[in-house]
This record gives structure tokens, C-alpha cells and sequence, in this order.
């Protein structure tokens, strides 16, 4: 107990606090889901993973280009004489091939209103370590953020654990549809101020998570308007910018600044083929600045997370082959859309609504009829029994720092369409089922709700989980969950 | 806080020498104090805008360029005060010689006139094995299991963090086999990374904070000061180590190192080894080990030792891994983490697969969640599970790139004594550090420097000056003989005897 004490004493504070976030009530939904993980034939009652944001729906497009093109992967018989130029590749720049395919696909992806210039692109452990990069370089520590709520709650850490920066909230309203207002930027830039909290930028998700909108040209000129004003920096997240499935289309920052008198080296774009291509595992983000200091900058810190020069000549190759890219995109909204359209449909004859979305792998719930009061503490409440009850693994909007208690981020696109079937029951049920409650005498639904706040969650262990090849595969892991190895439910469609 | 070097190259023709420098040293030397002392843990507002201050110094910051004091480049955007010098084109002749070298590559059938790289310690030597084991062993190394079956749900979804634990255990097996077997590696203590660097940068930051310090014996590898100091705020003490011991370390050294930074004000809170040492390529001895252990203990620091030549060796000396050394004696394991990586041994730097090896549960769980910011890419994990699980391939492998590290090691060496150039006693690495103060023209860093340019650019060829690796004696040079093929080595030999041509006693043994 001593030598324990004595030894974290030995670690830094960066190791010992909790500024990772991973303690956070948010992944006891994840927990929930590790220990009783739902499989269609083997545990189906098992939790739904809907709180992960993964985009598996074109991996068959995927398989197939790859079939068919070996020589884009330096492990087989016809790519194998690159082998040893790849393998020996650790220059910091990028294999050129990989940095002109990506900038073509950002470029793309933006409806080829923008050409992105292959030599601002900058590689980065994944779109996290592209986000912590992008701060590394734009702030010192002490320093904020403005960041528009809600918004994805992997920023605490990533934006704050390592790097010593805070985050300033904006909160937008339901009441404009979480718009993001100038008045409301300036008003929490001055509150700022005053406390002497030294504001460096504005971080924005464009498309928006969790919200799965895109930002109008309005909205973002109004941004780089008031950057350009305060002289501050705007870091836009753009990653999930090819999730967009129907109008208005996807607008890029880049777009915007073309056309407007603004102050170039504030802007930044962060990006990554996590979302778009779905393909997280290969850990490719991209710090795309128009600042040449933050590039240079940025690209020698890209030595902590380069992206695998087998990986960097695979991407170069297959996001070149414009045929391909032109049906996976088409493919991957077609398809997204769908979904999407399924989920709000069935949402919507129980009375659910959602905010109306056009992009990203998920739909902003609301909830809030269903809650008992319009707290943070009811909206916690609810949220268990749906893990617990209902067994969804959604997530709160109390994680995304969400001012209006009562909204849930459900993702939608990381299961194949039984589970998503199954997912739907289990909403009807429950909802119908609450509002039948509501029928009920006061005094009982009053009772119910003190048997809901005394029951705690519980990871059940369930002797019903059964194992099997597919299940404890390795390769199926939930990223945010503290507990290793665990089956997430694999998309068929 | 770094303390502020009075600023140079400020008095271009603005009001003279004591005008221009200082006054404005002074002032920035006490602004500089003012902070220090009223620093706090909260954020606070920057420090004041050159307004408010003496005017004098408006006019200086707005001719400098290094005023790392503010992180406000005026008259343009903000941005944080280490992008401020990072971003700055590097002067180190460490990465002008790399740049050099990859503008102007030498070949000896397309390029006879281009750069030789003998800067970049990599290893080319056995490609063609690697290259026999690919073309033997595919289909199952990008996508699918060994069913043959393309999967790419397998490995393009997210994966666990820190690598998956069929890698870890592949990588555990290979560890132990290129340490000669001495030592059984523990996945579950394994923390992957996307290549040394960041496994080096994790570690700091799980072990030290901002101001903090680690002692690192010098000669040292470049990169260090980026690994340890670019982001994390933690700085580099250097325990100088002489030729006269073969640059052995010595505790005294460390001691005394340890010391002289406490009583400056600075934690010391951990020394970096590498052990084989780059650049020298000597090993620790047992007796080393202990002795570092036992200084650890005493001063309740950590150790990194970074073993990431582990499998490079030529000599007959046996290399003694710090986790055997453990293994075998009851010291306090929660103190040494290990570093390693496939860069060196296994020619693969580009694929980026990193090891940190730790023993201390609370560092294994902060490393890996911070793995999130650097994560081997899954197509390669899946690619390395293949190879590294091929145990005849790897016995084969292992074997055949000692044997061809010796050979060119041998007549790298034995060229270099041919110009009167001795190199230090070593056993591992990619490269050899070789003696060459006899032919710089002042016995400082100012001569070493003049010789590797001359080196560069009138001999063509890239070797890295010891003052790169913070060697406190000038003349050494690193020179990695690794990338080269035998017939090379005289065309190297020839550029270096062109380069002194007129510098006396090359041609003259002594």
C-alpha cells in the first residue's frame, strides 16, 4: 500500500490525472456493452453497441478493389519490387504519391470546389493525433478554446490531456437547431476575456458531431469573419465530410475562404479517412494548415504518429483510381441514407424525433418529452435504463456538453440491418411502454421513478453470453472501452 | 523556463552595440525573472504586449525573430511558442545533411556523383531475404486470417490502441530471440507504438512533467531532443562520457550530473540510455546495469533504456538487456522501461512499429491510452504477425544479418584505418564513430563543423558531426556503413581522401 502510493508518486501528473477522460460516467454505457455484448443468434439480448461512430457499411467495395489491384499492396507477388523502397520510407513529408491521392479526395469530397495543395498535408496518428498536433502547435498550455457544444467528447482529451489547453464551451440551442450564432460566439469570447482566460481559436466539427448537419455557407463565413476579427485561429474537423448522404451539400472551409477577405493563416483543417472510408484501424489523419509555420511545424511532430509507409502506398493507389472513388462515394450515401432514413422513419411513428440531419454516422435524439424533469440528472437517469432496460448503448448528451438535458447521439451505421430491426423494437417497445406508464396514476409512476434512481447500474454477467469464433475475434474491439478485446456486432450490408 | 540567450543577430544597424543589446538583455532577462516567480498553474492571460513594456523593446521584437518569450510573432498570427521554434528551418547538421542527402541521392549506376548517405542509420542489408519471405508467404498478409479469405473487417476497423495481442505476442517472441534468449518478454506488459519516437515521447510524458528533467549520456542520438523535448517540456541533463574510457559510462558522472541540475532548481526524474549506444555502438556492461539500477534506487528516478539495436550487433560481446538484468537480481522493477522498435533489426522503419516494456502497471495504463495519438497501423500489424511468427525466417534472418553486419562493419572499419582514421571500440549498431580530429583545422566545434561541410559538400558524402550528438569532444563523427554495398565502400573511402586532400598526416600514418 506504501510502495503503491509512493509509486504513482513516480509518475507525472499527465499519467495520473483524469484529464484522459476515460472515467467518466460516459463509458459505463461502454462498459455495459463489453461484459453483455448483443449478437443476433448468440446473445440476443445483449446490449446494441449504437454509441460507436464506425462506418462499415462499402468495406464489400473495399474488398473488392483491392482483389483486384495487388499491386497496390506491397505484400504480394506484384507490388513486392516497391517492398523495399516502402519499407525503408520514414520521411516525414509523406510518400508524394500518398500526399497528391489525398489531397485529390479532399478535394473531391469538397465537390471539387477546392484544390487542396498536396504539400500542406501533414500526417498524424489518426484524426486524434491530427486534433492534439493541430492544438501543440496553435497554443501554448493555459490557453483555451472556443469550442461550440454540442460536441464529440473525445475533444477533453484529445484537445487537453497532454497538451495543457482548456476548452470554453459555446452552447448552442435547440431552439435554432444548435446553430452556431455569432452572438453567441462573441458573447463567450468577452465572458472569456474577463475571466482572463487568453482564447487562441475555435475548434468546430464539420460536418457536426454529434448533430449529423452540415454547416451553411453563412455560418462559416460568419466564423472566419470573427476569427479574422479577434485574429484567433478556427481548427475545422471535417472528418466526417464524405458521411454527407443527402443536401445541402458539404461545405469545406477551404471553400469559403476563397472568396472572402480573410486573415489565411488562422485557418486549419484537420482530417481523416476514419469515418469517410471507414477505415479507423489504419490510423491516417491529416492537419491540413494554410499557415506555413503550423505546417512546418505540424510536420516535423508528425514523426510521433506517421502513417505506415505500407499503408500510405495502399491509400495512394486506391484513392487515385478516380473510378473507384467516384461509386464508393456515391455507394456510401446511397447506402448511409438509407439507414438513416430507416431509423428516423421508425423513430418518428413512436413519436421520437430528431434533429434533421443530412451527414455523419448518427442522428441527434430527442428525448426530452420522455424525461421526468428537464435535468442533467433525469437525462442520467434515463440513460441507464435504456442501457439497462432497453439495452442500447447510446450516448448521453450530458457527454457532449449538451446545455439542454434530454438529447441522445445514436449511431446508426456500424451494425447490418437485422440488429438494426432489433434496435427499432426495443425503441417502440419502450417508448409505447412509457407512455402507457404515463397513463397510470401519479403516485405510481412516482414510485417507479425511485426504483429507477435506486437501481445502479449493473454490468450483467450474463451466463447466456455464449462464445464463438466470430465473437471473440481479436479484431472486434470497442475503441473508448476501458476493457480490451471485446465483439462489436460486424455490419453484413 | 529556458533562460533567454541575449538576443542576436537584434543589432542590424539599429543604435549600436550597447543600445541595441544590452539593454534589451537586461530587460528581457528580468521580464523573464518577473514571470518565473509570478507563474502560475491557472491560465492567465499572456504576458503583457510589447506596449506596455519599454518601448526599446517594441523595437527590438519587431526586428527579431527569436523572441520565444512571447508567443506572439508580431504584426502576425499567434501561434504557440513552440510551433515558434520548431517551425524554424532546422540548423542542426544532423537534418541539413539528411535533407542534403535525399535531394541528391548517390547511385552507383544512375548517380555516381549524388550524396552518400552515411547519416541515416538504417539497415539495407538484408532486403532480399525479406523480400524471399514475401513473395514465399502471401496472401495472408494484408487482409484476411489464413483462411485466404479477403477480411478487411478484420483490420480496418478500430483495433485495440496498443496494438493487438497477437502482434504483442510476435513482437515478445522476436525480443527475446535477437537478445539471444536470455530474457522471456510479457505481452501483457507490452505497449505498442507507431515507431520509437513516440514510444519515446509516451514515456516522457508519463514520467516526467513539464520543467522536469532526464540525464542522458552523451554522445546521443539526435533525435532525442525531439523525442524528449519538443511537446512534452521536459529537458535533456547531458552526463558527458570521454574518449579516454571509450566513452564509457561512469556513475561518477551521473552523480555529479545529478547534482549540479538540483541545485539548479530542476527535478531530475528519470536518465535515458541506449543501450547498444548510438552513436558510439558500445554496450553496458552487467556491472554497468547494476551500478545504474542501484543510482536509480538512491536517487528514486526512473531508467529508459532504449534497446532498439538490440538485434544490430557484429561484436562478440553478449548484449545485456536491462529486463535480464532484472530478471536475475531483486532489484525494483517499477522503475526501468524498456524501448524497442522494427526500425533498425528488421529494416522496416517505414511500417512505424514501436515497443515500450514496462514493468509498472500505472505506466502501462497511462501508455496506453495515450497510444490513441500513435497506433501501428492494422494492415501492418497484420503483415508483421505473419513474418515475425515465422520462427525459421527469423532464426535464418537474424543470423544472416549478423553475419553481413560484421562483414561490412569489418571493411568499413578497416577502409577508415587505411586513411589514419580509428574509430571507437564498439559492438552494435549500423554505424561506427570515428576519430577524425586529426584533420580538422581547429581543435573545437567551429573545425568539426567546417569538416562535415567540407565533408558534404565537396566530398559528397553525409556523416553526422559529433556535435549533432552533443559530444563534448570535437572531431568524432558517425558514419553508417549500413545502407552502402561492399563495392561502396572504396568510392566512400576515395571522397573522404578528396575532401582533406590538403589537411596533413591523412596519407602519413603516425
Amino acid at each position: 500500500m506504501e510502495f503503491t502510493r509512493k509509486n504513482r508518486q513516480l509518475l507525472s501528473r499527465i499519467a495520473t490525472n483524469d484529464r484522459h477522460g476515460e472515467n467518466s460516467p460516459y463509458f459505463d454505457g461502454w462498459k455495459a456493452y463489453d461484459s453483455n455484448p448483443f449478437h443476433p443468434i448468440h446473445n440476443p439480448d445483449g446490449v446494441i453497441q449504437m454509441g460507436l461512430a464506425e462506418n462499415p457499411l462499402c468495406f464489400d467495395l473495399i474488398e473488392k478493389w483491392i482483389r483486384e489491384n495487388p499491386d497496390a499492396s506491397i505484400c504480394t507477388a506484384e507490388g513486392l519490387d516497391k517492398f523495399k523502397d516502402i519499407a525503408i520510407f520514414q520521411d516525414y513529408h509523406g510518400l508524394r504519391e500518398f500526399r497528391e491521392a489525398v489531397a485529390k479526395f479532399m478535394g473531391r469530397v469538397g465537390g471539387n470546389r477546392v484544390t487542396f495543395d498536396p504539400n500542406r498535408i501533414v500526417m498524424s496518428g489518426g484524426a486524434t493525433g491530427a486534433n492534439e498536433t493541430a492544438i501543440f502547435c496553435l497554443a501554448d498550455p493555459g490557453d483555451a478554446f472556443l469550442v461550440p457544444s454540442p460536441y464529440y467528447a473525445g475533444f477533453a482529451r484529445d484537445l487537453r490531456w497532454r497538451t495543457g489547453v482548456e476548452i470554453v464551451p459555446v452552447h448552442c440551442k435547440s431552439s435554432n437547431n444548435f446553430r452556431i450564432t455569432r452572438a453567441a460566439l462573441e458573447e463567450a469570447y468577452e465572458k472569456a476575456q474577463r475571466s482572463n482566460i487568453n482564447i487562441k481559436g475555435v475548434i468546430i466539427t464539420n460536418p457536426s458531431n454529434p448533430l449529423g448537419t452540415v454547416l451553411d455557407k453563412e455560418t462559416l463565413r460568419s466564423l472566419v469573419s470573427f476569427v479574422t476579427d479577434k485574429k484567433i485561429h478556427l481548427v475545422s474537423d471535417e472528418i466526417y465530410a464524405a458521411t454527407v448522404f443527402s443536401s445541402p451539400r458539404f461545405i469545406s472551409v477551404a471553400e469559403v475562404m476563397q472568396d472572402m477577405d480573410c486573415n489565411r493563416d488562422l485557418i486549419h483543417i484537420v482530417y481523416s479517412l476514419s469515418k469517410d472510408m471507414g477505415f479507423p484501424g489504419f490510423r491516417v489523419g491529416i492537419v491540413y494548415s494554410f499557415n506555413d509555420d503550423v505546417t512546418n511545424c505540424a510536420r516535423k511532430m508528425s514523426s510521433f504518429g506517421l502513417v505506415s509507409s505500407q499503408t500510405q502506398f495502399l491509400l495512394a493507389s486506391m484513392l487515385s483510381d478516380d473510378e473507384f472513388v467516384g461509386n464508393f462515394l456515391r455507394e456510401s450515401s446511397k447506402r448511409l441514407a438509407k439507414r438513416h432514413h430507416v431509423f428516423t422513419k421508425g423513430l418518428e411513428e413512436v413519436g421520437i424525433s430528431t434533429i434533421k440531419s443530412n451527414a455523419g454516422l448518427f442522428f441527434w435524439m430527442d428525448m426530452r418529452p420522455l424525461l421526468k424533469e428537464q435535468t442533467t440528472k433525469a437525462e442520467t437517469e434515463l440513460w441507464r435504463v435504456i442501457i439497462n432496460k432497453v439495452k442500447l448503448n447510446v450516448s448521453p448528451g450530458s457527454s457532449f456538453l449538451c446545455s439542454e438535458p434530454g438529447w441522445f447521439r445514436v449511431c446508426f451505421a456500424n451494425m447490418d440491418d437485422k440488429t438494426v430491426e432489433v434496435a427499432l423494437d426495443r425503441i417502440r417497445e419502450f417508448v409505447l411502454q412509457g407512455k402507457e406508464e404515463n397513463n397510470h396514476e401519479a403516485d405510481k409512476s412516482q414510485a417507479r421513478a425511485q426504483r429507477w434512481r435506486k437501481q445502479n447500474l449493473r454490468l450483467s454477467f450474463s451466463s447466456s453470453r455464449l462464445y464463438d469464433e466470430s465473437l471473440m475475434s481479436p479484431h472486434m474491439i470497442s475503441p473508448h472501452s476501458p476493457i480490451p478485446h471485446s465483439p462489436l456486432v460486424r455490419a453484413r450490408t | 523556463m529556458r533562460l533567454i540567450v541575449p538576443l542576436q543577430g537584434v543589432v542590424q544597424g539599429r543604435g549600436g552595440l550597447i543600445f541595441g543589446s544590452l539593454i534589451p538583455c537586461a530587460l528581457f532577462y528580468f521580464l523573464q525573472l518577473y514571470l518565473k516567480r509570478h507563474r502560475s498553474p491557472k491560465p492567465q492571460s499572456n504576458p503583457p504586449s510589447p506596449t506596455t513594456s519599454s518601448p526599446k523593446l517594441a523595437e527590438m521584437t519587431r526586428t527579431s525573430s527569436r523572441s520565444n518569450l512571447f508567443s506572439r510573432s508580431i504584426g502576425q498570427v499567434r501561434i504557440s511558442s513552440r510551433a515558434i521554434s520548431i517551425a524554424k528551418p532546422n540548423e542542426s547538421p544532423y537534418y541539413i545533411g539528411l535533407d542534403k542527402a535525399s535531394e541528391d541521392p548517390y547511385d552507383r549506376l544512375s548517380n555516381p556523383d549524388g550524396v552518400i548517405q552515411l547519416g541515416l542509420s538504417e539497415n539495407r542489408l538484408c532486403f532480399d531475404l525479406i523480400e524471399k519471405w514475401m513473395s514465399e508467404n502471401l496472401g495472408h498478409s494484408i487482409t484476411g486470417r489464413d483462411s485466404g479469405e479477403l477480411n478487411i473487417n478484420g483490420i480496418a476497423t478500430y483495433q485495440p490502441f496498443d496494438g493487438t495481442m497477437e502482434l504483442k505476442l510476435a513482437m515478445a517472441g522476436f525480443m527475446s530471440h535477437i537478445m539471444g534468449g536470455a530474457v522471456t518478454f510479457e505481452p501483457s506488459q507490452m505497449v505498442l507504438t507507431a515507431g520509437a519516437t513516440p514510444a519515446i515521447e509516451t514515456l516522457c510524458f508519463c514520467l516526467a512533467d513539464q520543467g522536469n528533467a532526464f540525464l542522458v549520456p552523451t554522445p546521443y542520438y539526435p533525435g532525442f531532443d525531439r523525442d524528449v523535448k519538443f511537446r512534452t517540456g521536459v529537458e535533456l541533463i547531458p552526463v558527458h562520457c570521454r574518449s579516454t574510457d571509450n566513452f564509457a559510462l561512469s556513475i561518477t558522472a551521473l552523480d555529479q550530473a545529478f547534482n549540479q541540475t538540483r541545485k539548479h532548481g530542476t527535478k531530475i526524474r528519470g536518465i535515458l540510455l541506449s543501450n547498444p549506444a548510438n552513436p558510439v555502438g558500445n554496450l553496458l556492461s552487467r556491472e554497468m546495469l547494476y551500478a545504474i539500477l542501484d543510482f536509480a534506487r538512491e536517487k528514486n528516478i526512473h531508467v529508459i533504456s532504449d534497446e532498439i539495436f538490440a538485434g544490430s550487433m557484429y561484436g562478440n560481446e553478449e548484449f545485456v538487456s536491462m529486463a535480464e538484468v532484472l530478471d536475475s537480481e531483486g532489484f525494483d522493477k517499477n522503475r526501468v522501461h524498456i524501448v524497442y522498435g522494427l526500425s533498425k533489426d528488421l529494416s522496416l522503419p517505414g511500417f512505424r512499429v514501436g515497443v515500450i516494456y514496462s514493468f509498472n502497471e500505472n505506466v502501462l495504463a497511462a501508455a496506453r491510452k495515450l497510444t490513441r495519438f500513435s497506433s501501428v497501423s492494422a494492415p501492418t500489424q497484420r503483415l508483421l504477425v505473419s513474418m515475425l511468427s515465422d520462427a525459421r525466417f527469423i532464426e535464418e534472418y537474424v543470423k544472416t544479418n549478423k553475419r553481413r553486419l560484421q562483414n561490412m562493419h569489418a571493411l568499413f572499419v578497416a577502409g577508415l584505418k587505411g586513411l589514419n582514421i580509428r574509430c571507437a571500440d564498439s559492438s552494435a549498431g549500423l554505424y561506427c564513430w570515428a576519430d577524425m580530429s586529426k584533420l580538422i583545422s581547429s581543435y573545437s566545434e567551429k573545425g568539426e563543423l567546417e569538416l562535415w561541410d567540407k565533408l558534404l559538400n565537396v566530398g559528397k558524402i553525409n556523416v553526422t558531426p559529433g556535435s549533432a550528438c552533443h559530444c563534448i569532444e570535437p572531431g568524432w563523427f558517425r558514419c553508417c556503413f549500413t545502407t552502402l554495398a561492399e563495392e561502396d565502400i572504396p568510392v566512400v573511402l576515395e571522397r573522404i581522401r578528396k575532401a582533406v586532400e590538403n589537411t596533413t598526416d591523412l596519407l602519413n600514418s603516425s
